[in-house]
């Protein structure tokens, strides 16, 4: 404001004195050093603001006061997303069709739902059927039971240029979706719930460099951690590190997760991937291998998240407890 | 600028980024897509100088920072995109009748300089678990995919931002 007036005097002061030409042209220069300094100000002003907003963000750890803002923006922006990846979905999905057979395959999958999806709305109705089926299948298939599953769809992924791998989904608190929920899809575990806004959620990929989950040796029960590459080409990998140097993992085997107090954020028994190769050096008193994940994570769809049990609009598959598993996934979710 | 342009251009930086993370999410190239949302900054940089291209580089990195599926410590795209605001504005006057080959130039520049810059912040901060190497070809292979992108979307931006602020005559 006060720049203005100051401006304003000068100006005046200028066109009162001599040739107006000349006046002008100084009038111009002096604008444009006083345009400089106000560009130069609004940069200090601006990178200050960025510094501060850092410096509460990270000085504040776990609980920021930043994670409301968060929240505000997640529930306005969230649902845009939702909507524009409802009506993006299906044209996104045809050049995937010109890509190799196993993807091919997926795309079926993909396109199918986002057509019964659309289907669905155009007969009015709430239940999202498709997704129903589909996740019926995936606990079948999988064998794991027990859980109430919350079915979700991944309408948005974070750009790589941001160093994280996540994901958002179009369900969050009002469907029973809070932090530290288990994430999974028909192959096998996707994530974690990193926040829940109103109507979205924001999901971790195990693909996260900064990811870690505790894992299982399917042969000999032995314990390990997963770390993510932060790959999310399909081509991603997790590396595996056992806790006890003696053990002995060969190819091929599954690990599965270990499952962490109270089911969050994983429950136990998840299908992580499979053990593409065993890396050995003396020096290390650990034993470390590379695990190939279940999930492809380059065309990410439908997943369901592992909710409370009793969540409307969740579903409880009806399958009878598998023999193997040693604690019951039903008083393990049930502390949530 | 009046409230009504402000939300115009509010309005652009959100679609920008929800057809960022929506619609090409599915066509990146190893999980890199092209980051609009400079786009959007560097076109109104070259178009309208480096005080509108800052505010937007704010506005458009705190959406960036906040918005879901966003993890990592909020402000950093906020930083990156106001210095490529600043520096891209200040190109302005140069930029007058710039030709097609020239703006990718400069959108190379913008994305190679937004981009390191969040990378040099995650290391500062601690925030960023990857290797410098890994953190290169994300850089470069986004680089591509913005230059790749630009000859569509920098003509519809500027039809946009012409449409929200008539070019002023004089001083600016």
């Amino acid at each position: 404001m006060w720049r203005n007036s100051r401006h304003c005097s000068r100006s005046w002061s200028l066109t009162g004195a001599g040739g107006k030409s000349v006046n002008l042209q100084e009038q111009n220069s002096h604008q444009r050093t006083d345009h400089g300094h106000r560009t130069r100000r609004l940069l200090v002003v601006l990178l200050l603001a960025c510094a501060t907003l850092i410096t509460v963000d990270v000085g504040a750890g776990q609980d920021s006061p930043l994670d409301r803002v968060r929240g505000l923006v997640g529930d306005g922006v969230g649902p845009i997303e939702s909507a524009v990846s409802t009506v993006t979905d299906p044209i996104a999905g045809i050049p995937e069709a010109m890509r190799t057979n196993r993807s091919l395959r997926s795309d079926v999958a993909r396109l199918q739902a986002a057509n019964d999806d659309l289907e669905n709305r155009l007969a009015g109705s709430d239940q999202d059927a498709a997704e129903q089926r589909q996740l019926r299948g995936l606990v079948r298939a999988s064998g794991n039971t027990g859980y109430a599953l919350q079915p979700a769809r991944v309408i948005a992924i974070g750009p790589a240029q941001s160093f994280s791998r996540a994901v958002t989904i179009d369900r969050g608190r009002r469907h029973g979706v809070r932090p530290d929920m288990t994430v999974l899809e028909q192959a096998g575990l996707v994530g974690r719930v990193l926040r829940a806004d109103e109507t979205t959620a924001t999901v971790l990929l195990i693909t996260d460099a900064r990811s870690v989950v505790g894992g299982r040796l399917g042969a000999d029960l032995e314990i390990g951690f997963l770390r993510g590459d932060g790959d999310l080409s399909g081509a991603g990998r997790l590396d595996l590190e056992l806790v006890d140097a003696t053990a002995t993992p060969t190819q091929g085997d599954l690990v599965t997760t270990w499952g962490s107090k109270d089911g969050a954020p994983y429950v136990p028994g998840i299908r992580i991937g499979t053990i593409e190769s065993v890396l050995t050096s003396p020096r290390d008193s650990t034993t470390r291998a590379v695990v190939r994940p279940a999930v492809d994570f380059s065309s990410l769809d439908i997943v369901a998240v592992v909710v409370a049990p009793g969540t409307p609009g969740a579903i409880v598959p009806d399958v009878k407890q598998p023999n193997s598993s040693k604690d019951s996934p039903k008083n393990s979710t049930g502390g949530q | 600028m009046t409230l009504l342009r402000g939300l115009g251009y509010l309005a652009l930086l959100v679609i920008a980024f929800v057809v960022q993370v929506t619609f090409f999410s599915a066509f990146t190239v190893q999980g890199i897509g092209p980051n609009l949302v400079l786009l959007v900054v560097v076109s109104a940089g070259l178009a309208r100088g480096p005080e509108l291209a800052m505010g937007l580089g704010f506005t458009g990195g705190l959406l960036l920072d906040l918005a879901p599926p966003a993890d990592h410590v909020a402000g950093r795209w906020a930083l990156c995109l106001v210095v490529v605001g600043f520096l891209i504005g200040r190109l302005r006057a140069r930029a007058q009748g710039a030709t097609p080959i020239e703006v990718i130039a400069v959108v190379a520049v913008a994305s190679f300089v937004a981009s390191s810059l969040f990378v040099f912040t995650g290391f500062v901060l601690g925030d960023t678990a990857w290797s410098a190497n890994a953190a290169l070809r994300v850089i470069l292979i986004g680089l591509a995919y913005d230059c790749a992108v630009a000859p569509f979307l920098m003509p519809l931006l500027g039809k946009a931002e012409e449409r929200l602020s008539p070019p002023q005559v004089g001083l600016a």
